[in-house]
């Protein structure tokens, strides 16, 4: 084995890594944070990608805007995914706050029916945005040699979203609020705060970011129906793994996960499905709140 | 009075044997039920939709009557998974009640539901698509009978015309770890190792969409990539390979090349063009009923079916005239356990929609023609275009059966021609 093949199978785990850390910070704000059982997380994902993809493709066909389709097509998938989440918040799960059972089904019952959705309004045809020009191709890399450029570009993006999600948490007045929502709910809204509709923002920032994903995820990968069990179970493991709330702790679930199925797809392909799920087992049973998650107090 | 007693019991004992026979007698006369289950879900969703369109296609053609009796078709989906599979034909047999299951379409299902014909008595499984070597070749069950060919045969030729005619002496190989891409992986090994061709074995599961850290296992002196992949797993690879700027000549699998890939837009496409596989069919092929086939598909299904019809389409559409044509000559009988009708099939011979012959060996396998094929951009569209025809290959590929038994069943494993370190 190759110094070359060994960095870049983990550059390779570090990429997925990314796109698995903006999917899954959404989640960590939803579920870690506010304590919102989203099973449709997965679904918040694909209505993202699908509607970016909507919007995308006639634009790519047309020859004046075919240079912004890919732009234009993300912002579209985030506002449409945090829509989405808005709404889910505001019309259905607000009103659950607490009730963790009923949210877990009702969110099920959602993933469901968009999933159906979906198939009835796009079909069943798997699809995949174009990398646009400027990050498309490979690049040259120090002994790693050629790599793609739009994998590296998922990382920065992923490090941004990181370092923002770091700065609204912890240096914005909503970061204040947020934080003091997780503790004591009741309290903050004696201090005159309006918790609804703090909780409504952060769900659908939370939202947002899976449609950001959705959009990046179906540049790197092929996106087809079915997605969505996926991301939802990634975002679990790693939130699970990470510690619930933390957004260092998502970045190294993310990392560890990224890494593990890379690596365990070289090493043992028969069994790499698995790995994921021993990590988790073995984080839970040594550590119950996750790597980086808070003591109960 | 005793014996009034016994003549009243005999009389009812009578009466309700004739009510049995008439019921009997019935239902011979009701319509026939087929089932049919496809993957109208997960990685060949696709597919599954076209095969259910070839399938609609040939029971419209005999307005869904045959033998005097009507069809009644029950359709089923799974999703490419042996439990789903099994759990659907055992809901077709069990709760609707068929006689005949046409399906499934995926190899490891096929194997799942070779399995459980054996078990059943007077019903039928004639396959769908599904194309892993072992359901007919090893342990064949009396009630399963396959009208296509399978991945074994379906890779006659290709083997040698990569090591002869492209020149090619080491491969990188990407396939999907299950049944169907072993068989196929098989086919091609079999005439590549034997004229001294080596091959690096790459296995990712099914559903992989990140490839990238199997391209970077390919060994640095091969000179071709061999992708026995299908569907989103084929364009994943094939546009991360375009992202890293790979540009090996690719040999495809038979499903390779399907319309997934060839409707896609994208920077795969650069790579495809060019591209060669063996199969069973190819979009442009000169044979008169191909192009009636193809022409009858564009009119029935206008922009709602694919360009020209898939792999999926032309199998089920082969197995399903099989069947219309077995009944037809045992005239709609289905009584003693289908006895005659399973005779029907066992001797049936015709043409399929691609002009080859198909008949069926010992093992009620078929027996056809298998293509050498090549992607032509065709006026803007990618379409797959025949230049060479192996006739007749059997499921042994020419071989004795005991001596191609003795070659080993296809695995990751097997067979195995390593480079020389």
């Amino acid at each position: 084995m190759s110094l070359q093949f060994i960095l870049t199978v983990t550059l390779n785990g570090l990429t997925l890594a990314a796109l698995y850390f903006i999917v899954a910070s959404g989640f960590s704000l939803i579920f870690g944070l506010m304590r919102t059982v989203n099973m449709a997380h997965g679904s918040l994902y694909m209505v993202g990608a699908y509607v970016g993809f909507a919007v995308y493709d006639p634009l790519y066909a047309s020859d004046v805007w075919a240079s912004h389709a890919w732009l234009i097509g993300v912002v579209a998938g985030i506002l449409a995914a945090a829509l989405v989440g808005l709404l889910m918040q505001v019309v259905l799960l607000g009103w659950m706050q607490g009730q963790e059972l009923r949210q877990a089904l009702v969110t099920i019952g959602l993933s469901i029916i968009i999933a159906d959705q979906l198939l009835f309004l796009f079909g069943g045809n798997p699809f995949r945005f174009f990398t646009p020009e400027l990050l498309f191709g490979p690049t040259e890399l120090p002994v790693i040699g050629r790599y793609p450029i739009f994998r590296l570009f998922q990382v920065v993006l992923a490090i941004a979203v990181g370092i923002g999600l770091w700065l609204l948490l912890n240096k914005t007045k909503l970061g204040i609020v947020v934080r003091a929502g997780v503790d004591d709910r009741q309290m903050l809204a004696a201090c005159g705060v309006n918790v609804p509709l703090v909780a409504a923002t952060v769900f659908a920032l939370g939202a947002a970011l899976a449609g950001l994903g959705g959009v990046i995820g179906a540049t790197a990968q092929p996106m087809a129906l079915g997605v969505d069990a996926r991301f939802l179970l990634m975002s679990l493991v790693v939130v699970i793994v990470g510690g619930m709330g933390s957004i260092g702790g998502t970045a190294l679930g993310a990392l560890l996960i990224g890494l593990a199925e890379q690596w365990g797809q070289v090493l043992f392909p028969t069994y790499s499905v698995i790995l994921t799920f021993v990590i988790m087992a073995t984080v839970l049973a040594v550590w119950p709140q996750g790597l980086l998650g808070r003591k109960p107090t | 009075m005793l014996i009034s007693r016994r003549k009243t019991v005999a009389w009812a004992m009578g009466t309700v044997a004739a009510m049995f026979a008439v019921t009997g007698a019935l239902a011979q006369d009701g319509p026939i039920r087929i089932g049919s289950i496809t993957t109208l879900e997960g990685p060949f969703a696709t597919g599954g939709q076209d095969a259910y369109r070839a399938m609609e296609m040939a029971f419209e053609a005999i307005d869904y009557t045959v033998g005097g009796r009507q069809i009644e078709w029950i359709r089923e989906s799974s999703n490419a998974t042996p439990d789903v599979a099994l759990a659907r034909a055992r809901k077709l047999i069990e709760q609707d009640d068929v006689d005949i299951i046409i399906g499934p379409l995926s190899g490891a299902e096929g194997i799942a539901l070779r399995d459980y014909s054996r078990t059943l008595e007077g019903k039928t499984i004639v396959n769908g698509s599904s194309g892993a070597a072992d359901t007919t070749l090893r342990d064949p069950s009396p009630n399963f009978f396959r009208f296509n060919t399978e991945g074994t045969q379906w890779m006659a030729g290709l083997g040698t015309y990569a090591y002869e005619e492209m020149g090619s002496r080491h491969v990188a190989l990407v396939a999907a770890d299950y049944a169907f891409p072993y068989a196929q992986v098989f086919g091609f090994m079999h005439e590549y190792c034997e004229l001294g061709g080596a091959v690096t074995k790459l296995w990712s599961p099914l559903n992989t969409t990140d490839f990238s850290s199997i391209i970077a296992q390919f060994p640095s002196d091969v000179d071709a990539v061999v992708l026995i992949q299908g569907g989103t797993d084929a364009l994943a690879f094939l546009t991360q390979y375009a992202e890293v700027g790979g540009d090996l000549p690719i040999i495809g699998g038979s499903i390779t090349a399907d319309q997934t890939l060839l409707s896609a837009r994208g920077p795969h496409q650069s790579l495809m063009e060019g591209m060669v596989a063996a199969g069973p069919i190819a979009d442009l092929n000169e044979d008169p009923n191909w192009q009636d086939f193809v022409a009858r598909y564009r009119e029935r299904w206008g922009s709602e079916g694919f360009d020209s019809p898939s792999i999926h389409a032309v199998n089920y559409y082969t197995n399903t005239i099989a069947v219309i044509q077995a009944l037809e000559e045992v005239g709609g009988d289905l009584s003693d356990n289908q006895q005659a009708f399973q005779a029907a099939l066992a001797s049936a011979e015709f043409t399929a929609p691609t002009g080859a012959n198909v008949a069926l060996d010992h093992n009620r396998q078929a027996i056809s023609d298998i293509f050498l094929t090549r992607i032509v951009n065709d006026g803007g569209t990618m379409r797959t275009e025949a230049f060479g025809r192996t006739e007749n290959v059997s499921q042994t590929l020419g071989m004795e059966q005991e001596a191609f038994l003795a070659l080993g069943s296809p695995s990751r494993d097997n067979p195995d021609c390593p480079p020389a370190r």
